[in-house]
C-alpha cells in the first residue's frame, strides 16, 4: 500500500477526513500528553482569560492533521519533517457535539531523495485554525 | 517588561532519560484516535522494518514540552508563563520514536524578538537516544502576550 513517488504529481490530493473532538477527547489527550493547562478542559477559566470557550490543544489539532498524510502513507516514520503555526483556536462547547476539526491536504512539491512536500488545511467552522502547515514525506 | 535577547543562544543540560513505554504509545495514540497498527501492534511495526511500536509524529512534544519547562521556569529569563501560547511547532526526524528507546532532550533559546509588543521565543529541542544518536528535533515558538493586554 506504499504510495510510490513516481505515480504522485504536484497538485495530488490526499483523502481528506473530518476529526471530532469533544471535551472528553480534550481531557484524554490532557491525559496522555501531560498538558494540564486549564484552558482546555475548564470553561470557567478559559472564560476568564479571554477565551470564546474551552479551547482544544494545538497539539491535538496538530496531531489530527498530520493523520491525514500517515494513513495516506501508511508508515507513519514516511514523515521526515512537519511544522505548523497555531493561528486561531479551536473551541469546543460543552453540548455533547463539540467541534469537527476537518483536514485536506496536497503534494505541493516533489522533492529529491523521492520526498514530497504536502501542504495541509485544517479548518473549523470553515475558518482556518493552522497556518504554514507542512510536512515533507518520503515515498517509495 | 521585554525579555533580554543576551539569552539568546543559551542552553540547558541534558535531561534526564525519558524511557518510552509500549503503553505510553498506545495512550496517546487511543487519545489522539489513531488507530494505525504501527503504534500499538510490535508485529504490525516490524513488518514496516522498525524494532518495536513507533509513536505517532507529534508524541516528541511530550517529552521536549516538559524539557522546555527548564526555559518557561528559569528565574533569570522570568517569563510570565500566564500569558503565553503556542505559536508555531515544527519537528525534524532523523528516525521515528520507538517502544524502548532512552530520550533526552538538550534545550537551547534559539531567539527572543518583540513582535508588536509581544515577546516570540523560540525553543528548539534537541532529542537523542541512548547512544547520543539524533532522533528529532522540536523548534516550538512562544508567544508572550504584552503586560498591557492581558484579559482583553
Amino acid at each position: 500500500m506504499a504510495i510510490n513517488y513516481d505515480e504522485v504529481e504536484i497538485g495530488t490530493e490526499l483523502p481528506a477526513q473530518s476529526f471530532p473532538v469533544t471535551r472528553a477527547t480534550l481531557v484524554q489527550y490532557a491525559g496522555a500528553s501531560g498538558d494540564f493547562n486549564p484552558i482546555h478542559w475548564n470553561e470557567k477559566f478559559a472564560l476568564e482569560v479571554g477565551l470564546p470557550d474551552v479551547i482544544a490543544h494545538g497539539m491535538f489539532t496538530m496531531a489530527e492533521a498530520i493523520r491525514v498524510v500517515t494513513d495516506w502513507v501508511g508508515d507513519p516514520a514516511a514523515v521526515v519533517d512537519y511544522g505548523v503555526r497555531f493561528t486561531r483556536p479551536v473551541p469546543v462547547p460543552n453540548d455533547g457535539v463539540g467541534a469537527v476539526v476537518e483536514v485536506s491536504a496536497k503534494v505541493v512539491k516533489k522533492l529529491d531523495d523521492r520526498k514530497v512536500q504536502v501542504d495541509l488545511l485544517a479548518t473549523t467552522g470553515g475558518q482556518k485554525v493552522l497556518g504554514r502547515s507542512q510536512a515533507v514525506v518520503r515515498l517509495g | 517588561m521585554a525579555l533580554d535577547p543576551s539569552f539568546i543562544g543559551r542552553s540547558y543540560p541534558p535531561t534526564e532519560p525519558y524511557e518510552v513505554g509500549r503503553e505510553k504509545i498506545r495512550e496517546f495514540a487511543i487519545a489522539i484516535g489513531d488507530a494505525n497498527p504501527a503504534y500499538t501492534d510490535p508485529e504490525a511495526a516490524k513488518a514496516l522494518g522498525h524494532r518495536d511500536v513507533i509513536a505517532p509524529p507529534t508524541f516528541p512534544f511530550v517529552i521536549t514540552y516538559r524539557a522546555a519547562g527548564q526555559v518557561v521556569e528559569d528565574p533569570e529569563l522570568g517569563l510570565d508563563y500566564s500569558r503565553v501560547v503556542h505559536g508555531d511547532q515544527k519537528f525534524t526526524y532523523s528516525r521515528p520514536v520507538q517502544a524502548g528507546d532512552r530520550l533526552t532532550v538538550a534545550v537551547t533559546i534559539d531567539n527572543i524578538k518583540s513582535l508588536a509588543g509581544n515577546d516570540v521565543l523560540t525553543v528548539r529541542g534537541e532529542v537523542v537516544d541512548e547512544t547520543g544518536e539524533h532522533v528529532v528535533t522540536s523548534v516550538m515558538t512562544l508567544v508572550a502576550r504584552a503586560a498591557d493586554e492581558a484579559g482583553e
